[in-house]
């Protein structure tokens, strides 16, 4: 079996503050495949943007990595100093954030932040850079894109800047991609348009994503596997058709029926009470404990591993006696 | 096109037979337009013309008392403006806004009517900054009873406020706290309590769920429904989400850059859409059911509104327009007959009328 591109096993990331140390993401691990499309699903506060963040080392201090390890390739990536982790973010593991506007310099055309990324990570002159940069601007569907490479982020509109951004996190063929939130702030329909590119680049390329969203919809579009995220620890994992369809951790349960649906006229929507507890404040035991509806005496005291479910796996003690 | 006799009669709710008594909101070719001209000076010395922002052109729709209309549409199509139209917050160029027959340009000025003004309030999109961080919850939703003068004494307005709270889930006990010890969903409640504070009687929501996180929105929803129940709330509900505006209202209104192109009762609209756009939109949606069926994103983004498309303002846009569509603005009418002869829905799209919309296959069973 070959070896996975990401491998991430029992990351921690922790804030120290004065009032303690606040623990964002809790003894993560997972894995990407060449080529495969990971979604991580959740609620904000779930630590599914700070999973993303530590991946690519742009983790804001006083945020940093407490335990774990992050391989790429095989090849350790957590722990490598400033400049090595450089080379690494762009040419490697490339990111696309959900505003784009914040992503792009507004003082420098399109076509100039594309050459310097390029250049940065490709042994290409000015002018290969700038063919390159056209030919990729073309690529993500950006019309007269040999007279729009001139303009600057301003002048053009939400969509049109995401597929920029698009643009310049492909600009140097990376193994993967993060991508955070990249449709949320954009029209139904431009997100449509945006997923669909995204799907049909990275397939094209064997690119790699993990795509960071709120919004089942596109997970199912878009992701094989998916792993839902709550309170900084992963509660379940597996091929996406599977979690959506038949989920096995209860707040996946709740979640899922939370979504209102135009294929179901229901009454009312399936309601999670309470909501997601504070960095501060992480019950003991299963995080979700206080509002679940199945919890009994061990998910009090006793936090839950991974558990197989059928083909996903769930952090939860109801599947404790299946595997048991 | 005058297919599909389905039988949704019930709901079909519009077109000649409409029961004036139910109706409470009457919208009539409504139109706001903005002046976002450059200041005077600059206009005059760059030779500059004045710039208007039709932002609702000819908006017109009744909402009946105890239902829920949805207006859905993307960034910029004039929902939001329709919305602070109806409660006051802009004033109309052009058209009327009747409330329960009374048209809402008295409200200010005829003293018999002051009164039914408190009846409309609004829920805005952002709990966080809709709330005043320096006041407590108790003295947020006091605010409107203070302030119409609604009831006197300590005690009885303590517990109005204690109901209110208990009403929207919350308990008494909140009311001594700041709305920065809420969380998102939380203060969405609050700003319900504050509209329900003048005994209102219809709300405008403005995306009220759309900055909330999927279980929490749930929750709103859910309390929004049954408060409608208990109540007899009627609202109008504004969302860019079309799966939540399904879930919501009985009837639905498509905007496209400042008009309504289509109005239908739900099942209708969802099951079988008939403008190029509001198919558009269902198409957008992401497949959650994951049926499989590829979605074609239709090309193109929403016009400048500064500049729209001669017209109709889709036709850039749309596969199926012609030379008609770029001259021509098309006008709401009538589509489909019920039983009882009332239409379907009403649409303003000439290909429709004209018969050249192929038939759709549903990708959503309703």
């Amino acid at each position: 079996m070959t070896r996975a591109l990401l491998e991430v096993e029992h990351l921690r990331v922790e804030f120290p503050t004065r009032r303690g140390v606040l623990v964002a993401v809790d003894d993560v691990s997972f894995t990407i495949a060449h080529g495969e499309v990971l979604g991580v699903v959740g609620e904000s506060g779930a630590g599914k943007s700070l999973t993303g963040a530590a991946i690519i080392g742009l983790l804001e201090p006083p945020g940093r990595i407490a335990a774990g390890e992050i391989l790429l390739d095989g090849e350790r990536i957590d722990r490598l100093p400033h400049e090595a982790m450089r080379r690494i973010r762009g040419r490697r593991i490339g990111a696309i954030f959900q505003d784009p506007l914040a992503s792009l310099d507004p003082l420098f055309s399109i076509g100039q932040q594309l050459v310097e990324t390029i250049r940065t990570h490709l042994p290409m002159s000015d002018a290969q850079a700038r063919k390159r940069a056209v030919e990729l601007l073309q690529e993500v569907g950006i019309p007269a894109a040999a007279r729009r490479i001139d303009h600057y982020p301003h002048q053009f509109s939400g969509g049109m800047r995401q597929r920029v951004v698009i643009a310049l996190a492909l600009a140097a063929n990376p193994q993967l991609i993060i991508a955070d939130e990249p449709t949320t702030a954009l029209d139904v329909s431009i997100q449509a348009q945006i997923i669909t590119l995204l799907k049909r680049l990275c397939r094209d390329h064997g690119t790699a994503v993990m795509l960071v969203t709120h919004d089942m919809g596109v997970i199912a579009e878009t992701a094989d596997r998916v792993a839902v995220m709550y309170a900084g620890r992963i509660v379940e994992t597996g091929p996406v058709a599977d979690v959506i369809n038949a989920p096995k951790h209860p707040y996946t349960v709740g979640l899922m029926g939370s979504i209102p649906s135009i294929a179901a006229d229901r009454e009312r929507l399936v309601q999670i009470d309470g909501s997601m507890p504070r960095l501060t404040a992480i019950p003991s035991g299963c995080p979700f404990h206080p509002r679940c509806p199945r919890v009994f005496d061990r998910c009090v005291d006793e936090r839950p591993d991974l558990l197989d479910a059928g083909t996903s796996r769930a952090a939860c003690w109801l599947h404790a006696a299946v595997t048991a | 096109m005058k297919v599909l006799a389905e039988a949704h009669t019930a709901h079909a709710r519009h077109g000649p037979a409409v029961e004036r008594a139910s109706v409470l909101l009457q919208v009539a070719h409504a139109t706001k337009v903005f002046d976002v001209s450059p200041p005077w000076l600059a206009r005059m010395l760059g030779r500059e013309p004045r710039v208007l922002l039709h932002a609702v052109e000819d908006v017109s729709f009744d909402i009946r008392r105890g239902e829920t209309l949805g207006l859905v549409g993307e960034s910029g199509c004039g929902k939001s403006t329709v919305a602070r139209l109806i409660v006051g917050l802009y004033r109309l160029t052009a058209g009327t806004i009747t409330y329960d027959g009374v048209d809402i340009r008295s409200f200010a000025s005829g003293r018999g009517h002051r009164s039914l003004r408190r009846k409309l309030q609004m829920i805005f999109q952002d709990p966080y900054a809709s709330l005043n961080p320096r006041w407590r919850v108790a003295d947020i939703i006091a605010e409107p009873i203070r302030a119409q003068r609604l009831l006197r004494g300590r005690a009885a307005m303590r517990a109005r406020i204690d109901e209110l709270l208990l009403q929207v889930g919350l308990s008494p006990a909140d009311g001594h706290k700041y709305p920065h010890q809420f969380s998102g969903g939380q203060r969405q409640r609050i700003s319900i309590a504050r509209a329900l504070a003048s005994e209102a009687e219809f709300l405008a929501c403005d995306e009220p769920t759309s900055a909330l996180d999927v279980s929490v929105q749930a929750q709103v929803l859910n309390l929004m429904r049954d408060l409608q129940r208990r109540l007899g709330l009627t609202y109008l509900f504004i969302s860019h989400n079309l799966a939540v505006v399904h879930h919501v209202a009985d009837r639905v209104g498509v905007m496209y850059l400042g008009r309504i192109v289509e109005l239908a009762d739900k099942r209708t609209l969802f099951a079988n859409p008939r403008h190029p756009y509001t198919r558009m939109l269902l198409d957008a949606i992401p497949d959650i059911a994951m049926s499989g069926k590829p979605r074609t994103p239709v090309a193109g983004e929403v016009p400048n509104p500064l500049s729209p498309p001669t017209g109709c303002a889709f036709h850039p846009r749309c596969p199926l327009a012609n030379e008609r569509c770029t001259r021509e603005t098309p006008v709401l009418r009538g589509e489909g007959r019920g039983p009882q002869g009332e239409y379907e829905t009403l649409v303003a799209c000439h290909a429709v009328e004209e018969g050249r919309v192929p038939a759709r296959e549903g990708r959503i069973p309703v």
